[in-house]
């Protein structure tokens, strides 16, 4: 049973830490099939946004919608069986389990779907020979692709990337962004959080750009010039 | 001869005390709780199985089958009720918080069972011997504690590193906030993690009660030798934990064996010198 409206729609979201307020009525919205970029400097709420829509962060039961469906105020490990998975920020794998527990713990779920370990490998090759090598063993760029590899394995229907371009060299993130292509394509709504510009305006189809909690800048980086872009980065 | 004998008693006696250590070091593994309460729920559990063996006039052992749930149970509503309201602050509240449940145990054991000094009546399994080869004789109750620690250990082992379960623990010990992400409920798993704690608590606290007399105070003394054999054996490493208890074991019947008054006291010197020499424990695991 699926709704004719957005994939994920939040609405006048805020967020706190604290007494801290670090998100003010921001109104986001994801068509199905749609890979959106939110772009943004440090402590923008970015990752807050991220943590908003996967529970980790509280927010108020109508705030957020998924399918439809209000899920504002959820616990985090019900959203990630509605459908919803995250790569967070810094790729937080699990340091005593080796890589292919750590994919493994990523379906903990069960949500069915077409993802799983042999899906997995076959995007990640190369994580195939190191599957029984502690995760924290591997290169920066194996790890990504482990952390992205883990969250496909909850089957989400929408997939967040918190800075997955983060420390690692360019040759590598090119090939993780194709990866992530590949994803999208197969059906999978995406939402990428990057600081680099000019890289998130290519390989989305809409950007939202954040500036100190509100929303500064919503549209087709085709329709946004890079000159607007920069000037809503920096608030210029 | 006798000298020989001595060392394989503290060898065995250390099977019971890495039964009393492997659940605290369960739970201090997957939450960071140091449960204070861990020796009075050995006695809980025994002072339960008097009450079983009473009720039914069953042998200590049969009462497992009725001990061993109530006590996984009660672990559940414990962590859930009170403990998880006390987590995920800083390291001193649920110490405090499960140091409130020590004494609260001790006094409600009190009230109801009094100080007098109790014991599982476990007919001829207290007094029965195998003889070994060079006239030595080993207690039967002695060598179950030991199989039976070991059955416990080698299972906990499995569960952790070959079941989901156990890779659900393992995950949520490293990193709470991730482990949510992956759809790991961490309330309902810490629940789990204390049921499992309590399921092994009563089996050691039934070999405890066959074995000696016991009474309401004696738990906290039961949690120090408990702590002595995780930190002897390094945190982290089970078969450590089992080694930590038989290195505590030997020490406290050689300090016997010496002089019946330095029992105790050799078990804590030996402990203190471990922790001189080598802090970190024997097998030393943790980040």
């Amino acid at each position: 049973m699926e709704s004719n409206g957005p994939l994920l729609e939040a609405r006048a979201l805020t967020a706190f830490y604290g007494d801290f307020q670090a998100l003010f009525d921001i109104d986001f919205r994801i068509e199905r099939n749609e890979t959106v970029a939110i772009i943004g400097s440090n402590g923008a709420g970015k990752s807050t946004l991220l943590k908003s829509i996967t529970g980790l962060v509280r927010a108020k039961a109508e705030a957020i919608s998924f399918d439809g469906q209000a899920i504002g105020g959820n616990p985090p490990y019900r959203i990630v069986g509605q459908g919803i998975s995250m790569v967070p920020e810094g790729r937080r794998l699990f340091p005593s389990l080796s890589v292919e527990e750590n994919l493994s713990i990523g379906a903990y779920s069960k949500r069915q779907g077409p993802w799983n370990l042999e899906a997995v490998y076959a995007v990640f090759p190369m994580l195939k020979e190191k599957r029984s090598v502690p995760a924290t063993a591997l290169s920066g760029g194996q790890q990504q692709m482990v952390a992205i590899g883990r969250a496909l394995m909850a089957n989400p229907r929408l997939l967040l990337c918190d800075e997955i371009s983060l420390g690692l060299a360019p040759v590598i993130i090119k090939e993780i962004y194709a990866q992530l292509e590949g994803i999208s394509a197969n059906g999978t709504t995406l939402v990428i959080v990057e600081q680099d510009i000019k890289r998130a305006m290519a390989v989305s189809d809409r950007v939202y750009c954040i500036r100190e909690g509100r929303v500064v800048l919503e549209g087709r980086p085709r329709d946004l010039g890079r000159e607007e872009m920069t000037k809503a980065y920096f608030g210029m | 001869m006798d000298l020989v004998a001595t060392v394989v008693d503290g060898i065995l006696l250390g099977g019971l005390y890495a039964l009393f250590a492997s659940g605290l070091s369960l739970i201090f593994g997957v939450m960071r709780l140091v449960n204070i309460a861990h020796g009075d729920l050995i006695v809980l559990s025994a002072f339960i199985a008097l009450v079983v063996t009473d009720h039914f006039g069953v042998h200590p052992l049969v009462s497992l089958v009725l001990v061993v749930p109530f006590m996984a149970l009660l672990g559940y509503g414990l962590q859930r009720g009170i403990f998880n309201r006390a987590l995920d602050s800083d390291i001193l509240r649920p110490v405090l918080v499960s140091f409130g449940v020590s004494v609260f145990l001790q006094n409600a054991l009190l009230q109801t069972f009094s100080a007098d000094s109790r014991r599982l009546q476990a007919g001829n399994l207290e007094t029965l011997h195998l003889d070994l080869p060079g006239g030595m004789a080993v207690g039967v109750l002695p060598c179950l504690m030991f199989m039976v620690a070991l059955v416990v250990i080698g299972g906990l082992q499995l569960l952790l590193y070959h079941t989901e379960l156990g890779r659900a623990f393992r995950s949520v010990s490293d990193d709470q906030q991730t482990a949510q992400l992956m759809g790991i409920n961490n309330a309902h798993l810490f629940g789990l993690a204390m049921a499992l704690s309590l399921a092994i608590v009563s089996v050691a606290g039934v070999f405890l009660g066959i074995r000696t007399n016991f009474d309401p105070s004696i738990g906290p003394t039961r949690m120090i030798f408990a702590c002595e054999a995780i930190i002897i054996g390094g945190l982290g490493d089970l078969w450590g934990t089992l080694l930590g208890g038989v290195i505590l074991g030997i020490a406290q019947t050689l300090g016997a064996w010496i002089n019946p008054g330095y029992q105790i006291l050799a078990g804590h010197f030996v402990f203190l010198a471990i922790l001189t020499l080598r802090p970190q424990g024997i097998f030393a695991k943790i980040r």
